[in-house]
């Protein structure tokens, strides 16, 4: 198994390491979810982990990011080992839809603005940057007008837009998604995806999402997984397989996207 | 009436209900929103017994029930630990503990009772200079911790995984939840008792729920239900020499009901 990951990294060219895992194992209750797992996720690479409930999804994204501690083995960052890993403005997070109580009392504009409270940020007030990069990243998603409604009150799809914004408000070089479709109806889920592709194809981002959809994942990534682990499937489209234009400007050329997507252009 | 309210003792009742109905709501949100409601009851009814025993060894009875709360509130999370999926499992047994080991305390210290009782219902009438030094400090030490931190208390509050991949010390943040918490409560179990106390931590969080359009909006929101719920039960105590703390909750429980009316004409309306 480990071996055709190695095969796929050396494919990849020299980009840098954005996730490595070095043989990491994690069991629950003498139970192993996963064991011995070495991988290597490149810059601009778009892996996509899919597997049954209990799997260890979850689990997986959860050591990566450095929220539970591996049995063994070893997980980096920017190559830097994850307990010590600083920089955390570089990931943005995309958690499951149903993550927070709908009831909650806070707008999409102040969801959005946490995406930059990180350690680095302690202490300090928000400010008028900060409030024009939320702009951007709200407008990028398409959803300026709902910026003072209260986060339950979007639809699902808006929701989950919400949440992506949040993500990207730092520029973040790495996107992590957690099941981002999970009760969101198909037509959403297919234009959510859409955003996904665009993002991966012109901007550098490297993304690692977590789907139970297998059609979805394997529409954009292939049929075939470049790697198993126990349950968990790895499938993976490298940097040097997307087109290599990079825009700069996020939310242009998302606007871009949209216009075709809502003229039944891009499919 | 105007005899109560300039008397010395309603005043310092007045000083010391002002300040808990800022610190109390206001670390109220952040643990209803949260779902730890029940930490408020859980924690006061464990302060109790370091009061008893605070009178019986001849210590100063809120800080000893200060140091219960904290311990149990570290006891909670241990526990919330070990029963992870049953979470409310924890709070259930540390509250029980603390009421029986309170019972043992007030046995063996006969002569106190009545001080004892004193803070199950609240005194707030017997509030000393003292008392009211104690509650200015946790006032201050809250409302710095909430302003310097909002951000930050924000958005573990609200996404507690997305503030760990921030690089957000959770772990930290939780810790100094607890310990505000346990400040709280410990001071203001004298002004409403221990049996009220949660009251004032859940009922002007759940009138934000209802009305509030933001997080900002909540915060202010609490604040103010706080207290005029304070500032007017305790008038109303006052001229028909009732119970303050029972009139406090009471009158919060009343706000939020008149809350959930309006709220339901306004839909009928639209």
């Amino acid at each position: 198994m480990s071996a055709s990951v190695t095969n796929l990294q050396e494919a990849a060219g020299c980009h840098q390491e954005v996730i490595t895992l070095d043989k990491v194992s994690f069991s629950f209750q003498d139970q192993k979810v996963i064991s011995d797992l070495s991988f290597g996720i490149k810059e601009r690479d778009f892996i996509g982990l899919i597997g049954t409930n209990g799997a260890g999804k979850t689990t997986l994204l959860r050591i990566i990011v450095g929220l539970l501690k591996p049995m063994s083995g070893q997980v980096r960052l920017f190559g830097v080992p994850a307990q010590q890993f600083k920089d955390w403005n570089r990931i943005g997070y995309v958690p499951q839809k149903n993550s927070f109580n709908p009831l909650f009392p806070a707008t999409v504009r102040e969801v959005v603005l946490s995406g930059l409270y990180g350690r680095n940020k302690l202490f300090k007030s928000i400010t008028k940057a900060d409030h024009m990069k939320c702009d951007d990243a709200l407008h990028a998603m398409g959803i300026e007008d709902l910026s003072s409604k209260r986060i339950g009150q979007l639809s699902g799809g808006q929701q989950q837009r919400a949440f992506l914004a949040r993500a990207l408000i730092n520029n973040p070089s790495l996107l992590i998604l957690d099941e981002p479709t999970v009760g969101i109806d198909v037509e959403t889920q297919q234009s959510f995806f859409h955003m996904i592709k665009h993002m991966h194809q012109h901007h550098n981002i490297t993304f690692l999402m977590v789907s139970h959809d297998m059609e979805m994942i394997s529409s954009y990534l292939g049929q075939q997984p470049a790697a198993e682990n126990g349950k968990l499937k790895f499938y993976i489209k490298h940097s040097h397989e997307t087109q290599s234009c990079v825009e700069n400007n996020l939310a242009h050329s998302l606007k871009g996207l949209r216009m075709k997507l809502e003229n039944g252009g891009e499919k | 009436m105007l005899e109560i309210v300039t008397s010395e003792f309603f005043q310092r009742a007045l000083i010391g209900g002002l300040l808990i109905g800022v610190t109390a709501p206001l670390m109220g949100i952040f643990l209803v929103l949260r779902r730890l409601s029940m930490i408020g009851d859980t924690l006061s009814h464990v302060s109790i017994a370091g009061v008893a025993l605070g009178f019986l060894v001849g210590v100063y009875p809120v800080a000893m029930g200060l140091i219960f709360a904290i311990a149990a509130s570290f006891a909670i999370e241990k526990l919330r630990k070990a029963y992870k999926s049953y979470a409310e499992l924890s709070i259930a047994i540390i509250m029980s503990g603390g009421v029986a080991l309170a019972s043992i305390l007030f046995t063996v210290g006969k002569g106190y009772t009545m001080n004892v009782n004193s803070y199950f219902f609240g005194s707030i009438y017997t509030l000393d200079n003292t008392d009211l030094y104690v509650i200015a400090a946790v006032t201050v030490i809250v409302l710095v911790a909430i302003w310097t931190q909002i951000k930050e208390l924000f958005l573990i509050t609200f996404d507690e995984d997305a503030a760990a991949v921030s690089g957000l010390p959770v772990r930290n943040y939780n810790i100094l939840i607890s310990i505000l918490t346990a400040l709280v409560i410990s001071v203001a179990i004298k002004i409403v008792g221990a049996l009220l106390v949660s009251a004032l931590l859940t009922i002007p969080a759940a009138c934000s729920l209802i009305t509030a359009k933001s997080f900002r909006q909540s915060v202010m929101i609490v604040v103010f239900v706080g207290e005029l719920a304070v500032v007017g039960g305790l008038l109303i105590a006052g001229v028909w020499n009732l119970a303050p703390g029972g009139t406090i909750v009471l009158l919060l429980i009343a706000i939020l009901l008149l809350l959930l009316l309006v709220r339901r004409g306004v839909r009928l309306i639209n």
